[in-house]
């Protein structure tokens, strides 16, 4: 238990995928000029992340690993070459399922989320989440948990970048820097404090 | 003709530059730059996959429902970074180890689809190549520029040959251990979009409203 808690607090904050890999910039840099649409983008970040990473978990351990087809009486097949394409199909086929389901169950939350969700399938925290997945060789709980996890983690470094970011309005910036180099310089000294949690550990 | 092409590879350098101005795969250009190695095998696996992948999807173009095209266009992609992933395994083991899972994180890097959707699309083969060369040596030139910093003061060293001999053996050369960690490289490349938006105003982006000012403001207070 105390493992898979290890595992939470290490993708929330000494290992968050935004500010210490560099992860799911594009979407970090551009959606977070207000707090409440980087909460949303947030928000459909972590419920994607918590879907794929296990679901691509099952399918890497169970179809695509050296000798995961055993049992199928195929164990010198190494079908892990395959797995970026097959991750990103899943990926995408999870944001369209999660999309549907939204709009049926929750009309409320899908009106809120409903944008970001496809800007979500091509956002390299996702299928970064998977192939650090299989990098680590997690197991199928301890992935519920670091997809869980790596969401949370995202949403909070947007957020905090996206409640800087308003304030620096009523800042006098040096002309050139307005706009997308502050804001770097921003990502930046927002990761210098990251990794103070390396210590921590 | 001729200098429609070379507008075509030339506008991404510095006018049209993927990572300072369009925002476009900054992901791996900011974790591979630690040394220049790693950058330079990065630049050149992206400028393949964009050359090819322009092509490729240039040449379905007019085949292809609108529909259908984002995932045609994954589809391609992801084929073209298997295939570049396997060469690096093969022939380039240990730097492909260095660079991890972003050699995979290719596919999702924006430029790449960027361009194959924003531009291969509705233009010929022979210009989506040039696109994709041209685009694939902006980015590369932002992350060489990054690496050679990063690698400089972080080690004193190009191209893994040390040139300043740190002090641990005997030198006068104190590393910047900064320079190796993450942070260092946002800061580089915000002076990186300073020093070409000194240069280049235009690229400044409009502030989306203006803050109104009531009473004239004294000299005095704010700037500290």
């Amino acid at each position: 238990m105390s493992g898979l808690f290890d595992i939470f607090m290490r993708s929330v904050f000494v290992e968050n995928l935004a500010l210490s890999f560099f992860l799911g910039m594009c979407t970090f840099l551009a959606v977070s000029k207000r707090v409440e649409t980087a909460f949303g983008v947030g928000l459909a970040m972590t419920a994607v992340q918590t879907v794929t990473v296990p679901v691509n978990n099952l399918i890497y351990l169970n179809l695509l690993a050296p000798g995961a087809l055993a049992w199928a009486g195929l164990e010198y097949i190494d079908l892990s070459c395959l797995s970026l394409i097959v991750f990103i199909g899943v990926i995408a086929a999870m944001v369209q399922v999660l999309e549907m389901t939204l709009e049926f169950h929750l009309p409320k939350l899908h009106r809120a989320l409903g944008i970001f969700l496809p800007l979500i399938t091509v956002n390299c925290a996702i299928l970064g989440g998977s192939l650090f997945m299989v990098e680590r060789s997690y197991t199928f709980v301890e992935s519920i948990v670091y997809g869980f996890g790596t969401g949370i983690g995202w949403m909070l470094a947007i957020v905090m970048l996206a409640a800087i970011r308003e304030r620096l309005k009523y800042s006098d910036i040096p002309k050139g820097m307005e706009g997308l180099g502050i804001t770097f310089v921003v990502a930046g000294l927002m990761s210098l404090g990251f990794m103070g949690f390396a210590g921590v550990g | 003709m001729a200098s429609k092409n070379w507008n075509i590879l030339g506008t991404p350098l510095v006018g049209e530059n993927p990572i300072t101005l369009q925002i476009l795969g900054i992901c791996s250009a900011l974790a591979v730059t630690t040394s220049l190695d790693t950058a330079l095998v990065m630049t050149i696996a992206v400028t393949c996959v964009l050359a090819v992948s322009g092509a490729a999807v240039s040449l379905i173009r007019n085949q292809l429902p609108y529909s259908v095209r984002i995932i045609v266009q994954i589809t391609i992609i992801a084929s073209l970074v298997i295939i570049v992933d396997l060469v690096l395994k093969a022939y380039l083991f240990e730097i492909g180890k260095r660079l991890s899972i972003f050699v995979g994180l290719i596919v999702t890097n924006c430029i790449v689809l960027g361009r194959a959707d924003g531009f291969a699309m509705r233009n010929n083969v022979g210009a989506s190549i040039l696109d994709g060369i041209g685009n694939g040596l902006g980015y590369g030139l932002i992350l060489m520029t990054v690496g050679v910093i990063r690698e400089f003061f972080g080690r004193g060293s190009l191209f893994g040959t040390q040139i300043l001999i740190p002090t641990s053996q005997g030198g006068g050369f104190e590393p910047l251990h900064i320079m190796l960690l993450p942070p260092s490289a946002f800061f580089i490349i915000a002076c990186i979009i300073w020093f070409i938006r000194r240069r280049r105003p235009e690229q400044i982006e409009k502030p989306e409203f203006q803050i109104r000012v009531k009473a004239p403001r004294t000299q005095a207070g704010g700037e500290g």
